[in-house]
């Protein structure tokens, strides 16, 4: 009832909701090529091994941190305003976009490389190995690829949440979107818990 | 409003959700350096699966909703068992 006495009309679960649904939408856009991945993988599986060991395991690894430990900060950003402690979680949201970009950067460092080796869609050195490598360096463009585009996505959000935290339009009483948001950047997480056992952990 | 001053968990309980998801990290990258062939890849996809249980369930908080995005996600989850696995259907038959 203590909606007739708001000037303003929130329907937190029904926002929530609408969130939810977005991030099936995402769930079945990567399902897709994780499908692609793994019929490629079946037919192609030593083609997969060989090419799976031009990856770092150790950047991997480091991305994998990054992540993990970024949605950690979201979390906390999070329970921290609900809680009343603003600067708190501006400071996380804050630590947040940084692993965000620290993530894109490694990213960037670990795609020069492969380019620089002359792995790339397309390249001659790619053309002239086995087709199942091709299809493995491929489907490793793609899927990073629009991984790291979300991220990239998610860390814009976020900062445009910690803008609206510093003004106050997302606050303790009305912290939706920060949550949504950080819905959005865990699914992120999520995606990226499985391309990194699937990419870079054949062995 | 009452409905948003659900519990969400502590920040206690969120650093430990990350340290398990550290150590199932650990895990997953000894266990891929064991070469244990086929069994390898139904490991890691295992591992994958409870890591992201953990961030869905307490990140995301699906542990303190209510029963409908509980049963909704199951919707995503049971379309994309469909979709796979009668691809494998056709792939493994061929």
């Amino acid at each position: 009832m203590s909606e007739l006495t708001h000037s303003e009309h929130r329907d937190y679960t029904g926002s929530k909701l609408g969130m939810w649904l977005f991030l099936f939408t995402e769930i079945l856009l990567f399902g897709g090529l994780f499908l692609l991945y793994a019929v490629y993988r079946a037919v192609h599986s030593q083609e997969f091994h060989r090419a799976a060991a031009g990856l770092s395991t150790t950047l991997g690894a480091i991305n994998t941190l990054i992540l993990l430990t970024s949605s950690l900060t979201m979390a906390l950003s999070i329970s921290a305003l609900r809680q009343g402690k603003r600067n708190a979680s501006i400071a996380y949201q804050a630590i947040t976009i940084i692993f965000g970009l620290a993530f894109l950067v490694n990213k960037f460092f670990e795609w020069s490389g492969h380019i620089h080796e002359g792995l790339y869609p397309n390249s001659p050195h790619l053309l002239s190995r086995s087709n199942g490598e091709v299809l493995f360096y491929g489907l490793y463009y793609v899927m990073t690829g629009l991984h790291g585009i979300h991220v990239f996505i998610g860390v814009v959000a976020i900062a445009i949440m910690a803008s609206l935290t510093v003004r106050g339009s997302v606050s303790d009483e009305n912290f939706n979107k920060l949550e949504n948001t950080g819905l959005y950047w865990h699914l992120v997480d999520i995606i990226w818990i499985y391309l990194f056992p699937l990419f870079y952990l054949i062995t | 409003m009452e409905e948003q001053q659900g519990h969400t968990g502590s920040a206690r309980n969120y650093v430990a959700i990350w340290l398990a998801l550290l150590t199932l990290t650990g895990i997953t990258i000894t266990v891929a350096g064991m070469r244990l062939g086929a069994f390898s890849m139904f490991a890691s996809l295992m591992i994958a699966s409870i890591k992201a249980s953990l961030v869905l369930w307490f990140f995301m908080h699906l542990k303190y909703e209510k029963k409908l995005f509980k049963l909704m996600f199951l919707i995503p989850v049971a379309t994309l068992f469909v979709i796979i696995g009668f691809t494998f259907f056709d792939i493994g038959f061929r």
